[in-house]
């Protein structure tokens, strides 16, 4: 056990995966340091969406290693088991809970209770009103509180998705492309909100929207064809060569 | 708890319901035995055991709307769970009848003496004991249950594949039942009840009996609806219908919340129909054929999904509507139980109940917005 691999809180060391004869990740390795954010970054059909549902366990890895917090072999578990260890994910879409009020669906996101009993017979405490409280003050929907979650804009169900996600106080929080669809003003609270985040926990940005990746000013990390094709600073990876050829070049 | 209850809009619904079915638990029968024939008051003998009968249908609708509405889980065999109660039930009543049947055998009902069955099979022991036979109508529908739930949630088979699987489930019990060679009467399935309890089934006291029992046994099921829908775990039922994915990531085991809804369900379907059997005298392999399963679904739609009410209301309207119409129009009653289903979806898809609520919604909505616009412009004066 190498000691980057039990000192970091996410670590990937030459993960294989193909669909149907085509390698979707390829060799892929990549470690996230405790409370580190990072922007990864790719073109499309780089293999960002599916490196994140190996971390998750909706995909499970043809050879390679994925290890969290140094002892824990991801590529074992499933989507339930990861979630209860404390990875948190928000998807490309939107996906809230549309017939709960804001106020339900950051109370089913709240760390304690899971089993199908322990849910029956749960009362809320108090303690779980001021966490959601202090959520929604983080997220700017007090004022929704009460309101179902349909009723909600793009924008605002992005939020509450991540609101959601810091309910669930996760160590490492996945971020699919955040920002797509959303405007100008709603990109900059965005940005302002994950680095909020960040303050307290490790998160992983997938995002297509260069303007976004400056904002958010972090190390980042380029994938093309399922591996890595670079990693540095915005600056530093954008005077790549091999970067240029994979975004403008074929 | 109780002041919880009064206060929110739907809870409020389901308390007044449960309400009027335990009044209706006592009037009925009242009415029934208390009353001379010629008072105007008097319930006819014919409406206690119609109405009977559909109480234990919309026992079967309101099972249906707790995995239906709340779970998303559209189940189209339920009425397999239904049957399963009622054979259970028929079991005991068949093994009352004792030596007065037509061949006289204290221990073997007529069927299988005409078979020529020496001995009883194994698994008609123990029917003979009534707490037996009513443990056994909650029990086996919820292991099948378990069983086929356990295989097909655990195996992520949902929306229209798990439909269709539910279907196979209550065809195949149908052929199932049909055979002689199974033990369960064949084709004519298990009649010529005598004794329920050591009352006879065909005395106006136990069919009163029989009303009451279905209608506060309704009402329990009922709270017991209300309970899980608006604990903790009824939102997270609520939150697998609408985002079944989501879910799984944020830690929750969603087979295992849809399990125990389906679990749930079919052992109050199998509840239903063992009060069913002895009010309408006979279970046959017909009682698993796939419409019927499907028209529980339709009772369930035009009462109004999910809103635990509805589907009662609706299981009681359309098998009123059926009796009326298959009385006066016996060849129009399928035309219009299609039309109503067309006419529910096209016009009221949240069904009866479903509408009203979000009518008054807005309307609460609107006479808010007017009382602001007043308040605006007292403040602008």
């Amino acid at each position: 056990m190498t000691s980057e691999m039990t000192h970091s809180l996410l670590y990937l060391d030459a993960v294989n995966v193909a669909f149907d004869g085509f390698r979707a990740i390829n060799n892929l390795s990549l470690t996230i340091e405790r409370g580190e954010m990072r922007a990864i970054i790719g073109p499309n059909g780089a293999g960002k969406t599916t490196m994140m549902d190996i971390i998750t366990g909706k995909t499970r890895p043809d050879s390679g290693q994925v290890y969290f917090e140094g002892a824990i072999d991801l590529s074992r578990q499933d989507e339930v088991e990861i979630a209860r260890l404390g990875i948190g994910r928000k998807f490309q879409k939107p996906t809230v809970f549309e017939s709960h009020t804001v106020n339900d669906n950051l109370e089913l996101a709240l760390t304690g209770t899971r089993g199908v009993f322990a849910t029956l017979f749960h009362r809320p405490g108090a303690g779980s009103d001021t966490r959601i409280n202090d959520i929604l003050d983080t997220i700017r929907l007090t004022a929704r509180r009460d309101e179902l979650a349909a009723d909600l804009s793009h924008g605002q169900k992005q939020w509450l998705e991540i609101g959601m996600l810091l309910a669930q106080d996760p160590k490492l929080l996945l971020v699919d492309e955040p920002v797509a669809g959303m405007t100008d003003a709603e990109t900059r609270e965005t940005a302002r909100l994950l680095r909020e985040i960040a303050s307290e926990r490790s998160v992983i940005v997938v995002e297509h929207d260069m303007g976004f990746v400056r904002e958010l000013d972090v190390k980042v990390t380029v994938l093309a064809e399922g591996s890595v094709l670079a990693e540095g600073s915005l600056d530093h990876v954008s005077a790549d060569e091999n970067v240029i050829e994979s975004y403008l070049g074929r | 708890m109780i002041s919880r209850f009064l206060f929110t809009g739907a809870d409020r619904k389901v308390f007044w319901t449960i309400i009027v079915l335990l009044a209706v638990a006592v009037l009925v029968p009242a009415l029934n035995l208390l009353l001379p024939t010629d008072h105007p008051f008097h319930v006819p003998n014919q409406i206690v055991s119609l109405v009977g009968k559909y109480l234990t249908y919309a026992m079967l609708a309101l099972a249906l709307d707790l995995v239906w509405g709340y779970c998303g889980i559209l189940s189209l065999g339920h009425g397999a769970f239904f049957a399963l109660g009622g054979y259970a039930m028929g079991m005991y009543l068949m093994r009352q009848i004792g030596t007065r049947g037509v061949y006289g055998n204290p221990v073997l009902p007529d069927f299988m003496v005409f078979l020529d069955w020496d001995r009883l099979p194994w698994f008609w022991y123990g029917f003979d004991q009534f707490w037996f036979a009513s443990l056994m109508a909650i029990a086996v529908p919820g292991l099948l249950a378990f069983a086929f739930g356990w295989l097909a949630f655990r195996s992520r088979v949902t929306g229209v594949y798990l439909s269709i699987i539910t279907q196979a489930l209550t065809y195949a019990l149908l052929l199932a039942f049909f055979r002689n060679e199974m033990g369960f009467g064949g084709n004519n399935g298990l009649t010529d009840f005598k004794d329920i309890l050591g009352f006879s089934v065909q005395a106006d006291g136990t069919r009163a009996a029989l009303f009451a029992a279905s209608a506060i046994a309704l009402a329990l099921f009922l709270a017991l609806c209300l309970f899980i829908t608006d604990s903790k775990l009824g939102k997270v039922m609520v939150a697998v219908r609408d985002a079944e994915s989501r879910l799984r990531f944020v830690g929750y085991r969603v087979e295992h919340v849809k399990l125990f809804a389906f679990v749930v369900s079919a052992m109050m379907a199998g509840v239903a129909g063992a009060l069913y059997v002895p009010q309408v005298g006979i279970i046959n392999p017909g009682e698993f054929a796939p419409a019927n399963s499907i028209e529980v679904v339709i009772w369930a739609a035009v009462g109004g999904r999910g809103t635990l009410v509805g589907p009662i209301l609706g299981a009681i309207a359309v098998n009123g509507g059926k009796s009326y119409f298959t009385a006066a129009f016996p060849e129009f009653w399928l035309f219009a139980l299609g039309g109503l289903f067309v006419a529910v979806t096209l016009f009221l898809p949240k069904g009866i109940v479903g509408s009203i609520s979000s009518f008054r919604g807005r309307m609460n909505t609107q006479s808010a917005l007017r009382s602001q616009k007043i308040a605006d412009m007292e403040a602008a004066e």
